[in-house]
C-alpha cells in the first residue's frame, strides 16, 4: 500500500513538474541572453489558450500542440519588440504582457466560448502504449505521454545547445558582455530575440501540458506557475540541468501539499517552500547564484 | 554634488517635461484605439461602448462615486511604486504588501475590540502602514545587505504573504463557512461619503480617500521638500554618485522600501475599516500591479498617480458598466497596452527630442 502511495507520488511529481520545466528552461535561454522574462506566465495562459483554441476548431490535438507554441512565440515576440527594439524595462513589459494575457484570454472565453471560467472540452494528446514499459510504474507515466517524453528531450538538448553549441556560446556572450559581443561580430538584438523566441515556445508548449492535462481551457489557469517556473530557473542557476532539478523539487512539495489536502494540515507552509527558497538562494545563503552580468540591461549600440 | 545633480536635471529637464506630457497621452489614445478595435471585432460600436462607458463613470454622482472608490487604493499603490522608483527601485511587491496591511488592520480591528474609536482608528491605519512596511523592509535589507535584485524578492514575497494570510484567515481567524476574518468593532469603521453627501448614496467611496490624497501630499512633500527625499532621489538618479556624495545607499534603499511598503498596506484602510469592515482573502485582484501602470503613467510624480489612478479607476468601473455589451476584461487589455506603450513610447520619443535638439542646436 505505502509502495502505491510512494509511486503515485512520484509519477505525480513528473506530470506537476513538466510546464514548470519548459517554461523555466525557456526562462533560462532568455535571461542568459540578456532579457528578463516575467512575461512566462502569461505565455503559459496564452499557450493553453491558443492550444485549447486550436484543438477545439480542428479536433487535431497535435495541431494543439503547434498552435500552443505558436502561441507563445507570439507573445514572446511582444516582449522582445518591446524589450530588445524599444529598449524599454524588461520587468515592466512582462508584467504588461501577464495582464494582457490574462485579460485577452478572458476575453475570447467569453466572446467564443460565452463562459467566463472555462472552455468546452476538447479531445487530449493520445497515450502511447509501449509494450513492455506499459506495465512497469513511473516509467509508463513517462513513455505513455509526449509531451513528457518531448520535456526530457527539451531539457537535455538545452542543457547541450547552451553550454556545447556556437548558438549557446554567442547567447551567452551577449547576455554577459554584449559589447565584447557585438565587436566580435555577433548580432546582439537578433541573439536577444532568439533566446526570446525559445522561451516562448518552451513555454508555449507547457501552456499545451496544462491545456491537454485538463482537456479544457479554465480563467486563469497558469495560476502563477510562471512565476515558480522563473523561481526554478534562479533556484537551478540559470542552467538547464539546475532548473529541471529544481522543478522536480518544486513539483514534489507540490505533490505533497495534494497529498495532505483534507487531512487539516496547512498546505500553505508548503506551497511557500519554492518563493522560499529562491529568497534563500538570491541572498547567497546557501551558494551563491549569480545571474548573467548584462540581464535586463537594454543593449545600447551607440553609446554617448 | 547638488550642482553635478542639478546640471543632470537641466539636461534632461525638456526631454521630461515634454515626456510628462505626450507619452501619457499618446499611450492612452494608442489603448483606446486598441480597444476600440477589439469592440468592433465583436460586432459592437466603440462609439456607443464609450460612450456609455462615459456616462456612467463621469455623468452622474452615482458612477463618479464608484470610479473614487475604485481609484482609492490605486492611488495607495501608483504612490507605493513610484516612491520607490523615486529611490530606483522597482516595487513588484504592493499586492503582498497590501494583503499584510490589510490583515493587520482587520486584526487589529476586532482584537482590541474595547478600544475607544479615537484610539482604535489611528491604531488600525498605522497597523496597516506597519504591516504593508514590514513587507516592504525584507527586499530592501536583502537588496542593502545581500544585494540580491528586489524585483525577484518582491515577487516571491507576494506569493509568501498570499499563503501567509491565507494560512491565517483559514486556521487560526476566520469565521466558520466564509472565507473572512470577524468583523471589526463598530467604532474602527470609517464612514462612507453619502454619510456626508447623499448625492453618493449607494457608491462605497469612503473617507480613505482622503488619507490618500493626504499621502500624495505628504509624498510630495517627502520627495522634494526633505534631506531624507532629497537622498533618496539622488539614490534613484546615480547611486554611485550619491555614495561619493556622502548618502548612504543601503539605508536609503531599505528606507524607501519600507515606506512604499507602508504606503501599500494603507490600501487595508480602505478595503477593511471602509468597505467590507472584515479581512476577506483574494480581495486585492491585481491592485498592486495596477499600481505599477498608475505609477508609470502618472510618471512617478503624485499629482500625477492621482490623475492616472482616476483615469484607471473609471475605466475598471467603466468595465462593470459595459460589461453587458462587451466583456469587461477590455480594461486589462487597455490598461496592459497603456503600460507597453508608456514605456516603449519613453524611450523613443526620449531619442527624438534629443534629436530635435541637436538638430535646432546646429
Amino acid at each position: 500500500m505505502d509502495w502505491m502511495i510512494a509511486l503515485t507520488f512520484i509519477s505525480q511529481t513528473i506530470r506537476i513538474s513538466v510546464p514548470y520545466t519548459l517554461a523555466a528552461i525557456g526562462g533560462t535561454f532568455s535571461e542568459r541572453g540578456g532579457v528578463v522574462n516575467i512575461a512566462l506566465e502569461g505565455i503559459l495562459l496564452n499557450g493553453a489558450f491558443t492550444c485549447v483554441l486550436a484543438t477545439y476548431y480542428t479536433g487535431n490535438p497535435w495541431v494543439g500542440v503547434l498552435a500552443a507554441m505558436l502561441g507563445g512565440l507570439a507573445t514572446a515576440l511582444i516582449h522582445a519588440v518591446v524589450t530588445v527594439t524599444f529598449k524599454a524595462e524588461q520587468i515592466v513589459s512582462g508584467l504588461a504582457i501577464n495582464i494582457l494575457a490574462m485579460g485577452a484570454t478572458r476575453f475570447l472565453l467569453k466572446v467564443i466560448f460565452g463562459s467566463s471560467s472555462n472552455s468546452d472540452r476538447i479531445v487530449g494528446l493520445p497515450e502511447w502504449k509501449i509494450p513492455l514499459l506499459k506495465d512497469i510504474p513511473v516509467i509508463e507515466t513517462i513513455f505513455s505521454s509526449p509531451l513528457i517524453l518531448a520535456t526530457l528531450v527539451v531539457i537535455v538538448a538545452s542543457q547541450f545547445l547552451l553550454f556545447k553549441s556556437v548558438f549557446g556560446l554567442r547567447l551567452r556572450s551577449v547576455g554577459e558582455h554584449p559589447e565584447a559581443a557585438e565587436s566580435l561580430g555577433v548580432n546582439v538584438s537578433g541573439m536577444r530575440y532568439a533566446g526570446v523566441a525559445l522561451s516562448g515556445v518552451l513555454a508555449g508548449l507547457g501552456g499545451a501540458w496544462l491545456a491537454m492535462d485538463q482537456h479544457s481551457f479554465t480563467d486563469g489557469m497558469s495560476s502563477g506557475r510562471g512565476y515558480i517556473a522563473l523561481a526554478a530557473m534562479i533556484v537551478g542557476k540559470w542552467n538547464p540541468l539546475g532548473a529541471a532539478g529544481a522543478c522536480l523539487m518544486f513539483g514534489a512539495a507540490e505533490s505533497l501539499q495534494m497529498q495532505l489536502q483534507g487531512r487539516n494540515v496547512p498546505t500553505q507552509f508548503i506551497q511557500m517552500i519554492p518563493y522560499l527558497a529562491t529568497i534563500v538562494v538570491l541572498a547567497g545563503l546557501i551558494g551563491r547564484s549569480i545571474p548573467p552580468a548584462a540581464d535586463g540591461v537594454p543593449y545600447e549600440k551607440e553609446k554617448p | 554634488m547638488n550642482d553635478i545633480l542639478r546640471q543632470l536635471d537641466r539636461g534632461q529637464l525638456v526631454q521630461k517635461l515634454s515626456g510628462a506630457i505626450a507619452v501619457p497621452v499618446i499611450a492612452v489614445a494608442t489603448a483606446l484605439l486598441a480597444g476600440a478595435a477589439f469592440i468592433a471585432a465583436i460586432g459592437q460600436s466603440p462609439v456607443v461602448v464609450y460612450g456609455i462607458l462615459l456616462r456612467g463613470t463621469f455623468g452622474n454622482f452615482y458612477g463618479l462615486g464608484q470610479v473614487l472608490f475604485k481609484a482609492t487604493p490605486l492611488i495607495f499603490t501608483g504612490l507605493s511604486v513610484a516612491l520607490a522608483f523615486k529611490a530606483g527601485l522597482f516595487n513588484i511587491g504592493a499586492e503582498g504588501q497590501l494583503y499584510i496591511g490589510a490583515f493587520a488592520v482587520a486584526w487589529v480591528g476586532f482584537t482590541f475590540s474595547g478600544v475607544p474609536g479615537f484610539l482604535l482608528v489611528p491604531l488600525c491605519i498605522l497597523a496597516g502602514a506597519l504591516g504593508g512596511a514590514l513587507w516592504g523592509f525584507i527586499p530592501g535589507y536583502l537588496k542593502a545587505r545581500f544585494g540580491t535584485h528586489e524585483v525577484i524578492n518582491t515577487i516571491m514575497l507576494n506569493f509568501i504573504a498570499m499563503a501567509l494570510t491565507g494560512y491565517l484567515v483559514t486556521y487560526v481567524y476566520f469565521v466558520p463557512e466564509t472565507v473572512h476574518t470577524q468583523r471589526i468593532a463598530a467604532q474602527a469603521q470609517i464612514p462612507r461619503l453619502e454619510e456626508f453627501w447623499p448625492v453618493f448614496r449607494g457608491s462605497p467611496v469612503n473617507l480613505s480617500l482622503f488619507l490618500a490624497l493626504g499621502a500624495a501630499v505628504a509624498v510630495y512633500l517627502f520627495l522634494w521638500k526633505t534631506k531624507f527625499g532629497f537622498e533618496l532621489r539622488a539614490t534613484g538618479s546615480n547611486p554611485s554618485a550619491a555614495e561619493y556624495g556622502g548618502i548612504s545607499v543601503g539605508s536609503a534603499v531599505i528606507t524607501a522600501m519600507t515606506l512604499s511598503g507602508a504606503l501599500s498596506g494603507l490600501v487595508g484602510v480602505d478595503f477593511v475599516m471602509g468597505y467590507k469592515h472584515y479581512y476577506e482573502g483574494g480581495f486585492s485582484s491585481g491592485i498592486g500591479f495596477m499600481g505599477i501602470a498608475v505609477a508609470l503613467l502618472g510618471r512617478n510624480h503624485p499629482l500625477g498617480v492621482v490623475l492616472a489612478a482616476l483615469l484607471f479607476g473609471a475605466l475598471s468601473y467603466g468595465g462593470l458598466v459595459v460589461n453587458a455589451i462587451v466583456p469587461k476584461e477590455l480594461v486589462d487589455i487597455l490598461q496592459a497596452i497603456v503600460i507597453l506603450v508608456v514605456i516603449a513610447g519613453t524611450n523613443v520619443f526620449g531619442k527624438l527630442v534629443l534629436s530635435l535638439k541637436k538638430k535646432s542646436l546646429g
